[in-house]
C-alpha cells in the first residue's frame, strides 16, 4: 500500500539546479521518444542519471511502505475476532511483505542493493507512505486500513502502472490484482462491524475518525505548482498529480462510507459543481511533522524493523556462501 | 462419534491451531522478507488444517468459532511444545522442523484411517506438509552445517525442543480403542516412524542427537495440564471477541 512518490525538502534541496547537466542530449532525445511512444524502459536501458534516482528513491519508499505498513494490522493476527478473519488478515498481511520483496527486486534493477535501501530505511534516511506511522488502535482499525487504505493504494498504482520503468509497471500489475483482494476482504469486514451490534458500529465509527485526516494526506500534499513534478510527468515516473488522485479516491470511497450511514468528521467534505471533492484544511504541518520523524508511531515502527533485523541478523550471516554470488537482478 | 474418536481429533486439531497462531506472529518479523513469507504461509495450512478438523467434530458452522473463541484452557488437548511463545528464530525454526515431520507422518499414517473423514482430508494436508518438511529441512541443514554461531543454535534448540517433542506423542484418553477400531495405529508407532525420518536429517546438518534414554518427554498437555503460556495466548487470541460480548458475528 503506497501513497505517492513523496518529494521531502531535502529531496528537494539535493535536486542539481539542472537535473539534465551532463547528459548525452542525443541519447536523452531517444529516450524521451521512447516514452513519448508508450514504450517501456528495461534495465540494460540507457537513461538519464535523474531517471535512474527517481526511480530508485519511488520504488524503494514503496517497498518501504510495504514492509512498514505490515506492521499496524500485523499486531492485530493474533487478536482477529473469527478463523476466517484470522487465515484473511494473515494472508493479507503476508501479500504485503510479498509486494515488498517484488518492489526491492524491482528497485535493484536499477543498481541499489535490497540490503543497501533496508539499512537506508532502518537509519531513517528513506521515507515511507506516512499513513503508516498512525497506531491501529482497534479491530474496526484493520477493517478501515483493509478498505479505505489498500483502496488509496490501488488508484495511486493502477496509475503509476503505466508509468515508464518495465519492471515496476510489471511488479505493480502484479500487486494490483493482490490488493483487490484486500480491498474485498477489507469491505467485508468493515460492513460485517457496519452492520453489527451498536458496540461494534460505535467502533467502526470511531476508527473512520481517527483515520480520516491520515486518508487525506495519503496522496501527498497539492503539488500542481511543483516544477519538480513536470519533468517526472513527461519521463512517466510520476502518472498523475497527488490531487487528482486524491479527487478520484474521494469521488470512489466516500459514497461508500455514506452508504452505510457512516461519515467523516469534516462538515466541508462535499463534492462541489465541478465535480471536485472540498474538504477542510488537514494540517499540512502534521503531515510533514510525522514524514520528518515526528508521528505518532516513527519510533516505534522502526524501532521493531530493527528488532526484526538484529535478531536476523545470524541466520543471513549463516546462509551467506561466498562461492555462490547472484550476478543479475532476478526482476 | 465416540469420546475416543472426538479426542483424538480434537488434540490433533488442537496441536495444529496452537502452532499456527504462533508461526503467524512471525509475520512480519522474520530474519529475512522470504521467511515472513513462508511462516505466514505454514501457518495458514495449519489453522486451516485445525479449522477444517474442527468442524468434522461439528458441522455447525458456529461450533468451530465456539471450539476455538470459547473453550477453557484446561479443555484444550494441545502438547506443551506447540504453546511455547516463538522465541528467537532457532527454536521456531527447530520446532517447525520436529512438529512437521511428526504431523506429515501422522497424515501420511492416517490416510488408511477406518474413519473415512479424516482419511480424506490426511491425504490433502499430507501434500501441504510435503512442503513444510521441504522448508524445514532446507534450513536445518544450512544453518547446521552454517557457521560456528549457527550451529551452537540450532544444536541448543535441539536440545531445547526434543523433550518438548517427545510430549507430542502423549498418550491420550480412549487410544487403545482408536487402535482397535484402525482410526490410527498409536503415537507409539508414530513416534518410532518419526525418529527413523528425522535422525538422518539431524545427522546430515551435522548436530548430535542426545540420548533419547536420558530424556523426560514434556506430557501432561493430552490430559487438559497446560504449560504457563497457553492462557496468556488465549486471552490475547479473544481479546476483542471477549469485548464485544453480544456481537454475532465478524
Amino acid at each position: 500500500m503506497y501513497g505517492n512518490g513523496y518529494i521531502s525538502p531535502e529531496e528537494t534541496a539535493k535536486q542539481k539546479p539542472d537535473p539534465l547537466a551532463g547528459e548525452d542530449l542525443q541519447q536523452l532525445a531517444l529516450f524521451e521518444e521512447r516514452i513519448a511512444r508508450g514504450e517501456k524502459i528495461e534495465p540494460q536501458d540507457w537513461m538519464p542519471k535523474e531517471y535512474r534516482r527517481q526511480l530508485i528513491r519511488m520504488i524503494e519508499q514503496h517497498a518501504h511502505s510495504e514492509v512498514i505498513g505490515a506492521l499496524p494490522e500485523g499486531t492485530w493476527i493474533t487478536r482477529a475476532p473469527s478463523m476466517k478473519r484470522k487465515l484473511a488478515l494473515i494472508a493479507k498481511v503476508q501479500d504485503e511483505i510479498g509486494h515488498a520483496h517484488l518492489l526491492y527486486n524491482a528497485a535493484e534493477t536499477l543498481g541499489k542493493s535490497r540490503e543497501a535501501m533496508i539499512n537506508d530505511l532502518l537509519s531513517g534516511k528513506s521515507k515511507y507512505s506516512n499513513v503508516f506511522n498512525y497506531p491501529a488502535t482497534t479491530w474496526a482499525d484493520v477493517t478501515v486500513i483493509g478498505f479505505l487504505i489498500d483502496g488509496a493504494a490501488i488508484v495511486n498504482q493502477v496509475i503509476n502502472a503505466k508509468g515508464s520503468y518495465g519492471p515496476y509497471c510489471r511488479a505493480l500489475e502484479r500487486i494490483c490484482y493482490e490488493e483487490s483482494f484486500h480491498l474485498k476482504q477489507g469491505h467485508d469486514a468493515l460492513v460485517h462491524l457496519a452492520v453489527g451490534t451498536k458496540e461494534q458500529r460505535a467502533m467502526l465509527q470511531d476508527a473512520l475518525n481517527r483515520w480520516y485526516r491520515p486518508i487525506i494526506h495519503f496522496f501527498g500534499p497539492s503539488d500542481k505548482a511543483s516544477v519538480h513534478g513536470t519533468l517526472l510527468m513527461k519521463w512517466k515516473v510520476k502518472m498523475a498529480s497527488n490531487d487528482d488522485m486524491r479527487n478520484q479516491f474521494l469521488d470512489q470511497y466516500v459514497p461508500k462510507i455514506r452508504e452505510l450511514g457512516l461519515d467523516f468528521p469534516d462538515p466541508k467534505l462535499n463534492k462541489n459543481a465541478e465535480g471536485v471533492w472540498e474538504f477542510s484544511d488537514p494540517n499540512w504541518d502534521e503531515f510533514f511533522a510525522t514524514i520528518n520523524g515526528n508521528g505518532p508511531c516513527n519510533a516505534e515502527r522502526l524501532a521493531v524493523r530493527r528488532w526484526a533485523e538484529e535478531h536476523g541478523r545470524w541466520v543471513r550471516k549463516a546462509l551467506i556462501n561466498p562461492s555462490q554470488k547472484q550476478v543479475l537482478p532476478l526482476s | 462419534m465416540t469420546p475416543a474418536l472426538y479426542n483424538f481429533i480434537l488434540k490433533t486439531a488442537d496441536d495444529c491451531f496452537i502452532l499456527g497462531h504462533r508461526n503467524s506472529e512471525w509475520t512480519g518479523f522474520g530474519p529475512f522478507m522470504e521467511e515472513d513469507i513462508a511462516f505466514a504461509s505454514m501457518a495458514q495450512d495449519k489453522i486451516g488444517h485445525a479449522w477444517l478438523l474442527y468442524k468434522m467434530l461439528d458441522e455447525n458452522a458456529a461450533a468451530a468459532e465456539t471450539l476455538a473463541f470459547k473453550r477453557a484452557e484446561k479443555d484444550f488437548k494441545c502438547c506443551h511444545f506447540v504453546e511455547q511463545p516463538i522465541g528467537e528464530y532457532d527454536f521456531s525454526l527447530m520446532r517447525h522442523f520436529l512438529f512437521d515431520h511428526a504431523d506429515q507422518l501422522r497424515y501420511e499414517m492416517l490416510m488408511n484411517s477406518s474413519f473415512e473423514p479424516l482419511a480424506h482430508f490426511a491425504k490433502k494436508f499430507k501434500g501441504e506438509l510435503k512442503y513444510h518438511t521441504m522448508h524445514a529441512d532446507t534450513f536445518i541443514l544450512q544453518l547446521g552445517n552454517g557457521n560456528e554461531e549457527s550451529k551452537a543454535r540450532m544444536q541448543s534448540a535441539l536440545n531445547f525442543c526434543l523433550p518438548l517433542a517427545l510430549g507430542i506423542f502423549e498418550v491420550y484418553e480412549g487410544e487403545q480403542e482408536i487402535i482397535s477400531q484402525n482410526i490410527f495405529a498409536g503415537e507409539k508407532v508414530l513416534q518410532e516412524k518419526w525418529l527413523e525420518k528425522i535422525l538422518p536429517i539431524i545427522k546430515d546438518a551435522g548436530l548430535q542427537m542426545p540420548d533419547m534414554a536420558t530424556l523426560q518427554a514434556v506430557n501432561g498437555g493430552r490430559h487438559g495440564f497446560h504449560s504457563d503460556y497457553l492462557q496468556p495466548l488465549l486471552k490475547e487470541m479473544r481479546e476483542v471477541v471477549d469485548a464485544f460480548p453480544d456481537a454475532i458475528e465478524w
